[in-house]
C-alpha cells in the first residue's frame, strides 16, 4: 500500500536534485565579481539603511489566526464529505450547524473589524 | 519500478519544456493583445526565445546580497520549485493507468498540502534577503496564498461530496458515470476556484507581492541568475498545476466535450491527451488573458473579496451540493438554481466589491 508512495519520493529528490543542478550548475558559466556596492540589498540606489529582519505588522498575524480556524474546518469538511452519503441525512445536518457556527464566528469577526485591512 | 521512474523524469523533462514555451506564448499573446508582434529574432517567430532566455539566466551573476543568510538564501528558490512539481506525480493525464505516476487514494489531500507547502519558499526567500522589499513582499505573499486557500480547499469539498473519492482519476470516473461534468452542477464552486487559484499562483490581478511600483518585485527582489529563473519555473508549475485541478474536478479531465451526446462520438478520434492538454491550455491562456486585461487590485480589496465574498460564497455551495445529493431534485431544475445562484452572486459581488 505504501509502495505507491514511492514515486512521489523519487520525484521529490529528482525536484531537488533539478533545483540544486540548475542553481550549483550556474556556477560554472557564470561570471563572480562582485564588490560591496553590488552585494548591497536593492533600495532605491541609496544606501540600505538599518536591517531588514525587523519585526512587522501585526495585521498579518490576525489573518493567520482566522486562516488556522478556517484550514481546520477544511479537515473536518473533507473528511466529512467523503463519506457523508453513507451517514446520511443526520450527518448532513449535523455538518451544516457546525458550517453555520462557524459562519457565525466569520460574521464576528467581521464585526469586530479583523477582516478590515487598514487600521 | 523503472517504468515508473523512466515516466517520472519524462513527465518532469516534458514539463519544464512546457513551462518554458508558456513563458514564449505569454510573450506572444501579451504582444498581439497591445497591436505588437512578441519575440520575433531569435528563431522563427521567437521560437527558440525560451532557449536564448535560459542560456542568458544561466550566464548572469548570482548576487547574494550583504547580511542575507546565504544558505537559505540559495535553498529558498529550491524549496518553492520541489513542491511545485511534487504535485504532479499524482496528475492523471489519460485515462489508462499508464498515463499517471502514481494512484495515491488521498491524491487531491496530497495536492492542497504539497502545494501550500510551497509558500515556505517565499517566506524563506523574502526573509533571508535582507532587503526590505523582498521582506514586505513575502509577508504580502503569504498573507494573500493563506487567505485564498481557504476559498480554494471549500470548493474542491463540492467535487469531493460528488465523486466520493480523493483520488484524481476517481474523480473523472465519477464524472464519467455520472454523465455530466461537475461544474454544471456547482458553477458556484468553479467560479470560486478560478479566481482564488489566480491568487494563490500570485498572477495578475492579484500580483500584489510583484507590484512593480511599489514592492519592486516582492519576494525575489534580490535573486538574480538561476535562482530568479527557479523562482519562475516554480511560479508556472503551479499555474500548470491549478489549471490541472481545475480540468480534473470540475471539467471532465480527458473527456471529449459532451461526452454523452452519441453523435459527436467521432471526436474520440482525438486522443484523451490531447482533450487533457487542450482544457490545461484554455486555462493557460485565461491566466494571460486576465494579465493582458485587468489593473492590479488593492491590498485591501484584495483581503475584501477573498474573506467577505468568496469564503461565504463556497459555503453556499456546500449547501447547496448537499441539498441536492440528498433530496432527488430533477437535474435541469438543479442546473438552473445553481446557474442562477452563480450569476446572482457574482452581480451582487461585483456590485459591492468596489465599497
Amino acid at each position: 500500500m505504501l509502495t505507491n508512495y514511492l514515486p512521489i519520493l523519487f520525484l521529490f529528490f529528482l525536484a531537488a536534485g533539478i533545483g540544486t543542478a540548475m542553481m550549483v550548475g550556474g556556477s560554472l558559466v557564470r561570471p563572480k565579481n562582485q564588490y560591496a556596492e553590488k552585494n548591497s540589498a536593492y533600495e532605491c540606489g541609496i544606501d540600505p539603511v538599518g536591517d531588514a529582519m525587523e519585526r512587522v505588522k501585526p495585521r498579518y498575524y490576525v489573518y493567520a489566526m482566522i486562516f488556522l480556524a478556517f484550514d481546520v474546518e477544511a479537515v473536518f469538511l473533507f473528511s466529512w464529505a467523503i463519506v457523508f452519503e453513507r451517514l446520511g441525512f443526520f450527518a448532513l445536518v449535523e455538518m451544516f450547524l457546525f458550517i453555520l457556527i462557524l459562519i457565525l464566528g466569520l460574521l464576528y469577526a467581521w464585526y469586530k473589524g479583523a477582516l478590515q485591512w487598514g487600521n | 519500478m523503472i517504468a515508473t521512474i523512466m515516466k517520472t523524469v519524462l513527465m518532469v523533462n516534458i514539463l519544464l519544456v512546457v513551462i518554458a514555451y508558456i513563458t514564449w506564448a505569454e510573450r506572444k499573446i501579451l504582444g498581439r493583445m497591445q497591436i505588437r508582434h512578441g519575440p520575433m529574432r531569435v528563431g522563427w517567430h521567437g521560437l527558440l526565445q525560451p532557449i536564448a532566455d535560459g542560456v542568458k539566466l544561466a550566464t548572469k551573476e548570482l548576487i547574494v546580497p550583504t547580511g542575507a543568510d546565504s544558505l537559505l538564501f540559495l535553498i529558498a528558490p529550491v524549496i518553492t520549485l520541489v513542491f511545485a512539481l511534487v504535485p504532479f506525480a499524482v496528475i492523471p493525464f489519460a485515462g489508462a493507468p499508464v498515463w499517471q505516476i502514481t494512484d495515491v487514494n488521498i491524491g487531491l489531500l496530497f495536492i492542497l498540502a504539497a502545494s501550500s507547502l510551497g509558500m515556505y519558499g517565499i517566506v524563506i526567500g523574502g526573509w533571508s534577503s535582507n532587503s526590505k522589499y523582498s521582506l514586505m513582499g513575502a509577508l504580502r505573499s503569504v498573507a494573500q496564498m493563506i487567505s485564498y486557500e481557504v476559498p480554494l480547499i471549500l470548493a474542491l469539498i463540492g467535487p469531493v461530496m460528488l465523486s466520493g473519492s480523493f483520488s484524481m482519476s476517481k474523480m473523472v470516473a465519477a464524472q464519467e458515470q455520472a454523465g455530466y461534468w461537475f461544474i454544471f452542477l456547482q458553477p458556484l464552486a468553479f467560479v470560486v476556484f478560478l479566481i482564488s487559484g489566480v491568487a494563490e499562483t500570485n498572477r495578475v490581478p492579484f500580483d500584489m507581492v510583484e507590484a512593480e511600483g511599489e514592492l519592486v518585485c516582492g519576494f525575489h527582489t534580490e535573486y538574480s541568475g538561476m535562482a530568479f529563473s527557479v523562482f519562475f519555473l516554480a511560479e508556472y508549475a503551479n499555474m500548470i498545476l491549478i489549471s490541472a485541478i481545475a480540468t480534473l474536478c470540475f471539467l471532465g479531465g480527458w473527456q471529449r466535450p459532451f461526452p454523452t451526446v452519441g453523435f459527436l462520438s467521432f471526436l474520440d478520434v482525438v486522443p484523451e491527451i490531447v482533450w487533457f492538454s487542450l482544457k490545461i491550455g484554455f486555462f493557460l491562456f485565461l491566466y494571460i488573458w486576465l494579465r493582458a486585461t485587468l489593473p492590479r487590485i488593492r491590498y485591501d480589496q484584495l483581503m475584501y473579496l477573498g474573506w467577505k465574498m468568496l469564503l461565504p460564497v463556497v459555503l453556499l455551495n456546500i449547501f447547496l451540493v448537499g441539498l441536492f445529493k440528498f433530496y432527488s431534485i430533477p437535474l435541469l431544475i438543479y442546473y438552473l438554481i445553481t446557474f442562477f445562484t452563480t450569476v446572482g452572486c457574482v452581480a451582487w459581488c461585483s456590485k459591492h466589491f468596489y465599497e
